[in-house]
């Protein structure tokens, strides 16, 4: 039996490694100026952290093939070096595992959160809400309009209660269903929650961010990809959040602007 | 599968046989149990402020979060309240003494102490009345539970504190009612947890008449 | 001081009637088993519900016949709505966090063995003890309440995140009577568990046996008792969180719901409150919580190791303080559940780096089992496989934590099944491996029957093999970005997953169906199985110094006294290749 579970331990921790190692499920490329870093950082964990899976599982299995039922009376031996060894061991390792990756690799966290946008970044308003994102951009005179909750209203295509009427910097705004961004240009996401918690997550940006009611938040990327994109919801929301996405529109500088007077054409 | 050799346990020389109840009455003896109510309620302190630190941290960072926080008046008779509090504590003292000092407490223990523990007792109803009156005097100011942030804590926390010294009122009326019956079931452990639980309810009134006066 | 206590001892003579023998017993023993049949009841639960799910998600329009019974409104015609996995998700998550992984492995068995191996005749307060398992159990019919009523159970997740669960039945279906029996259910089960806690204290504190030293007690008392402590904190803190999110919903107060939410075209009459602030809180519960959930069952492995490897470990204190350090860290790392939630990102750093370092001691634990096992006789049966699973399976999981531990690497796996994947491998896998393993090897003391080994094994191969085969998956899934919690996938990546969907529902049916075996060689055991001696496996601890089933008094009156250090094994010089932790025959220490 101990010569069996050592057998099915080693199948099993190659047959699970061997996905990995052949890259049989991925990340798609990424397309952002950030992820690279999150990129290595993701795949030197996965060497040092997948060492230390097939170290553990096969020395596990070996020691049980080797020791497990033995003839009864056999003579029981203690690992030399005993439990300070081990723990030297593990100190170090370890401790260097965490040194590097934990320490060393906070740079590719850096990247994304303690950097400010630059000032000419293109800033655009994200909306959440059950179930669907809205876009807004500030049109030509460069300010959103306020928010008024209590003049929302699907209805007439008001998702993000503004009051033109009275306000003329929301009259302006333009109001789309999909993110459009042109390429290679910094952009500086503004996000508001209108109902419950919602997130932001596009993989091939390597973006995740939470939105949060109340809170004001932001995320700034660049996409260096012209293409299509899903933005998908990733904080259960509700019955309609496996439901909730939206695309990311990377086009070339000229489209956008194409794309933007069209839109404002339409107000 | 492991061969599974039947060995009886040795049986040891008397010498070192532990303390044994007479085999005449087959009982179940709760060694120890003596010393375990002192430790139980200490860790049940521990717990009690533990959550009551959650409170107020979760007080601390609702203020941080939103512009709405406002300032309450606390009810004065929220003083005269503590005093009665901070007063039961010293009678309570006193029934202690009493009974502590009276070495035929066991297993008669008699009505030692009875008369302080009747004052505990009431100062423990007229500091919940007072608290019952401090929320009627707010609600006279309009002040509800979900009127505005500082009320919500200020009931939330009185409610939670309220609560706990209902508790020991019980707890000590269990004591009182075994002192009168004078049941051999009196234990004097039992006696010095709730005093020790009792106390504790007034530190921590302490603690929140500070927070509520400061923060709220 | 056993010995002046005892002599002034409050002594009661045994329990008289059905009743009190039975149900509201106060004997540890009993209220042990109770707790154990609510942990197999709520798994058994979890499991059916894991199976709707699984089978909901890949063939999302078959219909199963009868489930409309379950609810009309949720499976019409036997169809699971999308609204209705997300119920079925929540109650699988709360039955197994709460109802499973904080009874069977700590209240259970911590219950039945915690007295017997410290050498006490019972828990410090029975009474207590009473209540804590009363209390439990209105917790989990409150809870499983929510099946019944024509809201349904809530939608919420198991993390139950403010405002979704703060707002009300605006928020979507089960989100009103539902998600109220949620929080009353969990604030309840928050008082039963303190009381618990209190209890395993106190006991360990001043219940042992003369010259049970602290350092004398078996590894998985010492697991029991620091989960206590990790407990007493732990739910101090999320019954507050109930409280608040209970007022919340029914008062009108906003202390996890800000100003101008507008939910299902209505303004909600809240302000001010902050969403964060339930993150904190419940995760503050929330980490420490999942070690509540593994500690007690490395204690019980490593108390198995130790008998079956018939050798001691190369350090039982190093495991002990490892333990302990685990317990430590957990308070500092709760943030790391939110690194992308919106919280000042340089706490992000501050979260990460604790969590990093729990893999250190973690780390010494696994080196421990594993180099113990050099040298040794192992000898192979049903506990002994679970207990060499575990390792196994918590090295699995502990390694995926690893990454999530990385906020950068967090922003692209959070939310997806590689979070999935890793807590079911820790907890869903290792922990209940502790369970099974301390099934297999305590049952015959608990019932005085032996469990079938032959039944055993087969149940632990299926297992072994089928819990990997539902569980390594979902990290690659995770890789590629699927994301957790959505009732059906719909986005375009998707779609070339659905085989690997497929093959983890039918891993997971077969897997699941092997856990009948268990169930009937529980039953069958307890009737039919052999009798049990009273130290079959040839243990050293107390609990194999008294007959299977122990009386009802445990110790049938006497006092044991403590000799040794647990696990006297292969002693140079001994009659045989081990001696009882009560005889004095000398030995080594
Ligand atoms: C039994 C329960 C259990 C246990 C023991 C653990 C153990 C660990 N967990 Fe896990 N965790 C959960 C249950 C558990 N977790 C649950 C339920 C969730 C999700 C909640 C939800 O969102 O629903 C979660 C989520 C979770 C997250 C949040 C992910 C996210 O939502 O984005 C993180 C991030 O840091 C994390 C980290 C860790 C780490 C570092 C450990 C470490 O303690 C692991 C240490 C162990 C090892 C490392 C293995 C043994 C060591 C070796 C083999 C040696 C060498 C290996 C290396 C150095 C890599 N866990
Ligand atoms: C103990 C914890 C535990 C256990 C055992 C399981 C068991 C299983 N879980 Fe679950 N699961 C969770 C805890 C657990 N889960 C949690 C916390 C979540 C998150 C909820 C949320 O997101 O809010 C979750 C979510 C979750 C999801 C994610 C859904 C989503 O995000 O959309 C899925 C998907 O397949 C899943 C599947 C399964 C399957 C197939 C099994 C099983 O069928 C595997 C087979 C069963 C076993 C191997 C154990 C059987 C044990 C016994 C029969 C007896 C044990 C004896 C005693 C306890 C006395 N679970
Ligand atoms: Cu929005 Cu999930
Ligand atoms: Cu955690």
């Amino acid at each position: 039996m101990g010569k069996l579970f050592a057998v099915v331990l080693v199948i099993i921790a190659l047959a699970s490694a061997y996905p990995i190692a052949t890259r049989m499920y991925v990340m798609p490329e990424d397309i952002s100026t950030h992820g690279h870093a999150i990129d290595d950082q993701l795949s030197d964990t996965m060497k040092e952290a997948g060492f230390s899976f097939l170290g553990a599982q096969l020395v596990l299995a070996f020691f049980v093939f080797k020791f497990a039922q033995r003839k009864e009376g056999a003579k029981l031996t203690h690992l030399p070096g005993g439990a300070k060894l081990v723990v030297t061991v593990a100190f170090i390792i370890v401790g260097a595992e965490v040194f590097a990756l934990g320490v060393l690799g906070q740079k590719a966290w850096a990247n994304v959160y303690f950097t400010a946008p630059r000032p000419d970044a293109l800033q655009i308003q994200a909306q959440a809400g059950q179930f669907a994102f809205y876009f807004r951009y500030a049109g030509v005179d460069g300010k959103f309009g306020a928010i008024h909750p209590d003049k929302i209203d699907e209805g007439n295509q008001n998702f993000f209660g503004l009051d033109p009427a009275n306000d003329i910097e929301s009259r302006d705004d333009i109001v789309s269903g999909e993110l459009a961004i042109p390429v290679n240009r910094e952009v500086h996401l503004l996000m508001h929650a209108k109902d419950v918690g919602h997130s932001f997550y596009v993989r091939e940006l390597r973006i995740q961010q939470d939105f949060v009611p109340g809170l004001d938040l932001s995320v700034h990327f660049t996409a260096t990809k012209i293409g299509r994109y899903e933005i998908v919801c990733t904080q259960l929301c509700g019955l309609g959040h496996y439901n909730m996405k939206a695309y990311l529109n990377v086009m070339a500088q000229d489209d956008f602007e194409k794309w933007m007077k069209q839109k404002a054409s339409e107000l | 599968m492991s061969s599974t050799i039947y060995r009886p346990v040795r049986t040891r020389p008397p010498a070192l046989r532990g303390s044994t109840v007479p085999a005449a009455r087959v009982a179940k003896v709760l060694s120890g149990a003596e010393g375990a109510s002192q430790s139980g309620i200490w860790v049940g302190i521990f717990a009690i402020t533990m959550s009551f630190a959650a409170f107020t941290s979760a007080l601390f960072v609702r203020q941080g979060s939103a512009a709405d926080w406002t300032h309450i008046a606390l009810p004065p008779v929220l003083y005269a309240n503590t005093l009665a509090l901070l007063l039961s504590s010293a009678t309570l003292q006193m029934a202690r003494r009493a009974v502590t000092a009276d070495p035929s407490i066991q297993p008669r223990t008699g009505r030692v102490g009875l008369g302080w523990l009747m004052a505990t007792l009431a100062l423990g109803f007229v500091f919940v009345a007072g608290q019952f009156e401090a929320w009627r005097q707010l609600a006279a100011q309009g002040l509800y539970l979900a009127t505005n942030p500082n009320s919500s804590f200020y009931y939330v926390l009185t409610a939670m504190h309220g609560l706990h010294v209902l508790a020991g009122i019980v707890a000590l009326a269990l004591v009182m009612g075994r002192i009168v019956a004078s049941r051999a079931a009196f234990r004097k452990s039992t006696f010095e947890a709730t005093a020790t639980y009792w106390h504790f309810m007034g530190v921590l009134w302490l603690y929140l008449l500070l927070v509520l006066r400061t923060k709220l | 001081m056993e010995e002046t206590s005892a002599q002034q001892a409050h002594v009661h003579a045994p329990p008289e009637g059905f009743l009190r023998k039975y149900v509201f017993s106060l004997d540890h023993k009993v209220i042990g088993k109770q707790y154990y049949a609510l942990g197999l009841l709520a798994v058994c639960m979890g499991m059916v519900l894991s199976w709707l799910m699984r089978f909901h998600l890949v063939w999302p329009t078959t219909r199963i016949p009868g489930l409309e019974l379950l609810s009309k409104a949720g499976a019409p015609g036997g169809i699971i709505t999308p609204e209705y996995y997300l119920s079925l998700l929540t109650m699988h998550g709360t039955l197994m966090v709460f109802f499973v992984l904080t009874n069977a492995p700590f209240a259970a068995f911590g219950n039945y063995f915690l007295p017997i191996q410290i050498g006490a005749e019972d828990m410090a307060f029975p009474r207590f003890n009473m209540m804590s398992f009363w209390t439990t159990l209105v917790a989990f019919l409150v809870l499983i309440l929510a099946f019944v009523i024509p809201d349904g159970p809530p939608i919420s997740g198991w993390t139950s995140y403010a405002p979704l669960s703060a707002v009300g039945k605006d928020a979507g279906p089960g989100m009103g009577w539902g998600m109220n029996l949620w929080g009353i259910s969990i604030a309840i089960f928050c008082i039963g568990s303190l009381l618990g806690a209190l209890n395993f204290i106190a006991t360990t504190l001043d219940l042992r046996a003369k010259g049970m030293t602290l350092m004398r007690m078996p590894i998985c008392t010492w697991a029991w008792f620091i989960t206590s402590c990790i407990a007493l904190l732990a739910f101090a803190v999320l019954l507050p969180a109930c409280i608040l999110l209970i007022l919340d919903r029914t008062a009108g107060t906003s202390f996890f719901i800000p100003s101008g939410l507008v939910i299902s075209d209505r303004l909600q009459p809240h302000s001010g409150g902050s969403p964060l602030l339930w993150q904190h809180l419940f995760w503050f519960f929330g980490h420490p919580e999942v070690y509540i959930a593994i500690l007690p069952s490395m204690g019980i492995v490593s108390h198995i190791l130790i008998n079956s490897m018939r050798k001691p470990l190369l350090s039982a204190r190093v495991i002990i303080y490892s333990m302990m350090s685990i317990g430590f860290l957990s308070w500092m790392v709760w943030g790391h559940h939110m690194f992308v939630s919106g919280m000042n990102p340089f706490s992000s750093l501050l979260f990460s780096f604790p969590t990093l370092t729990i893999t250190i001691p973690a780390t010494i634990m696994t080196l421990i089992w594993l180099g113990s096992l050099y040298g040794a006789n192992i000898r192979i049966n049903s506990a002994s496989l679970f207990a060499l699973g575990f390792i196994s399976m918590f090295v699995s999981g502990g390694v995926s934590g690893f990454f999530l531990a990385q906020p950068s690497i967090d922003i692209v796996l959070h939310a997806t099944y590689f979070v999935v994947g890793h807590f079911h491998m820790v907890m869903g896998v290792a922990s209940i491996f502790g369970v099974f393993a301390g099934t297999y090897f305590w049952f015959g003391k608990m019932t005085g029957r032996m469990m079938n080994e032959t039944l055993g094994q087969l149940h632990f191969w299926l297992t072994f093999i089928g819990t990997y085969c539902i569980f390594m998956p979902f990290h690659y899934l995770g890789l590629v970005g699927n994301i957790r919690r959505y009732s059906a996938f719909v986005n375009d990546f998707t779609g070339p997953l659905m085989p690997l969907h497929k093959f983890i529902t039918i891993a997971a049916l077969g897997t699941g169906a092997a856990q009948l075996i268990f169930i009937f060689n529980l039953i069958y055991s307890r009737y039919k199985g052999a009798p049990a001696p009273q130290n079959p496996w040839e243990g050293t601890t107390l609990e194999w110094s008294i007959p299977s089933p122990p009386p009802w008094n445990n110790f049938g009156g006497k006092h044991p006294v403590i000799y040794h250090d647990p696990y006297q094994y292969n002693v140079k010089g001994s009659k045989g290749d081990y001696i009882m932790q009560d005889s004095p025959e000398p030995s080594a220490d």
